[in-house]
């Protein structure tokens, strides 16, 4: 490990490893540290994702465990309604692999010229009249110094190099989303469906998932809102509930445990010499909880930033809100801002009343894959919702 | 006179090391170091936030004599 590079990223994720790579390819020195003796476990994650993925990476088969053209949304009273795409059989996303898909990244970035270090943790932030310079780093025993000219937080929901930098990261108690998931197998599943189940009994402000993960093999989990959580009543008390009830004679060969925010975005995501990335950055989709393409565009978006302001010779915050502008006028920005109002009505929705949105019709031919366009059909087919609620209008423009 | 104070107990056997904890702590008390969680009993105000959202049921405010 160098004692000085031009960035120094903390954390190897899929945020860190595009970010990694992008600086690279500019010509720059960068190390990613990431505090795991493996990169990519333990996973913390459905691996969940929209085929808009392949805009940021080539997708390499073996990445891929299940390849979804279609979900099913259940209601609290079990009906189902179907969402295809338009032409029928089109992928509309993927079940990844993140053991392998999180390692091939931080490859891709190691291969650009990045250095890597696994079991090397940063402890704090080394900060010099008010900028952040660097990070001290526990590695193999020792203490290091490592400087930077800009330093990439993308250390996960933890968050906690921006909050040694002074950025208050907290995440609110009633917007985590507290998760369990088992990798279940032996269990009859459709191989080309996700489904989502609703329901206050079923997990409250929050929903149980069934991702495929291939033939007769699925991640099963669950996230409900940290409000609704306490003893006797944790995520895994449901979720167990749930596999007593549909999956009675599947194995569980993985247990899983996370946390996913579903607050707003941190209202700034760069200080002097610092960017934030990622679920670093709570960036994580308030509805669905995805995560991991919002980290890789941000990831890649703050290396090219990064490396902008490198060559200019300012690192200042001033510069680098380039990269804060940048993304929250983004497709994506602009999603997660809508969407954290849109879950705040449906968080409210009683159980019958999602009965019936659910049973308004049964099957949907989704021209676009997305909570946008769902919430818009749905909305079709019960106008009440624009009625009842005066501000979902003005959210679906 | 006994002195009662709280403390945050950490049942390692139970935790599952994801993190969530760390998010939601108002004081920046714990740290997930590697494969095992830490609270730092000087930082941690035993607010029992961490507790009440821990998805599997790992950490719990005691009271300590």
């Amino acid at each position: 490990m160098q004692s000085k590079y031009n960035v120094l990223i903390i954390g190897g994720g899929p945020g860190g490893a595009m970010a990694g790579k992008a600086v690279a390819e500019a010509g720059l020195s960068c190390c990613i540290i990431e505090k795991r003796p493996a990169i990519g476990a333990p996973v913390r994650c459905a691996e969940g994702v929209g085929q808009e993925i392949s805009k940021l990476v080539d997708l390499d088969p073996k990445w891929i465990s299940s390849k979804i053209n279609g979900a099913q949304l259940v209601a609290p009273d079990g009906q189902v309604l179907e969402l295809n795409p338009e032409m029928a059989g089109n992928e509309v996303g993927y079940v990844l692999d993140r053991k392998i898909f999180d390692r091939e990244l931080v490859w891709k970035a190691a291969n650009a010229g990045c250095d890597v270090f696994v079991k090397s943790r940063a402890s704090s932030a080394i900060i010099k009249d008010g900028k952040v310079c660097g990070a001290i780093i526990e590695t193999g025993g020792k203490t290091v110094e490592v400087f930077a000219d800009i330093v990439i937080a993308a250390d996960g929901v933890e968050s906690k190099f921006a909050r040694w930098c002074g950025i208050d990261t907290t995440v609110p108690m009633a917007e985590i989303e507290t998760c369990v998931q088992y990798l279940m197998t032996d269990i009859d599943i459709d191989p080309g469906l996700n489904a989502f189940y609703l329901g206050r009994e079923v997990a409250p402000e929050g929903y149980i998932w069934i991702f495929s993960k291939g033939k007769r093999t699925a991640n099963v989990g669950i996230g409900i809102s940290g409000k609704m959580c306490s003893e006797g009543k944790r995520p895994k008390d449901y979720l167990d509930a749930f596999i007593a009830e549909h999956l009675p004679n599947g194995k569980i060969i993985e247990l899983m445990a996370g946390g996913v925010s579903a607050c707003k975005p941190l209202e700034c995501t760069v200080a002097d010499g610092l960017i934030i990335v990622g679920d670093a950055a709570r960036l994580s989709d308030p509805i669905t909880g995805g995560g991991i393409i919002n980290a890789m565009y941000t990831g890649k978006l703050a290396g090219s930033v990064a490396a902008e302001c490198i060559a200019a010779g300012d690192c200042s915050k001033k510069a680098l809100i380039k990269y804060d502008t940048e993304w929250r006028c983004s497709k994506m920005g602009k999603g997660l801002k809508r969407n954290y109002q849109v879950k705040e009505i449906f968080i409210k929705l009683k159980d019958e009343k999602l009965n019936s949105i659910v049973n308004s019709v049964n099957k949907l031919d989704m021209e676009i894959f997305d909570t946008k366009y769902l919430i818009r059909e749905l909305v079709k087919y019960n106008p009440w919702l624009l009625k009842d609620i005066k501000t979902l209008r003005r959210l679906l423009d | 006179m006994i002195k009662v104070f709280k403390m945050l107990i950490i049942k390692r056997e139970v935790c599952g090391y994801c993190g969530a904890c760390v998010s939601v702590c108002p004081e920046g008390a714990l740290e997930l170091v590697d494969a095992y969680l830490t609270v730092d009993p000087e930082t941690c105000i035993e607010c029992g936030i961490c507790s009440r959202i821990c998805p599997l049921g790992a950490l719990e405010v005691k009271n300590a004599e």
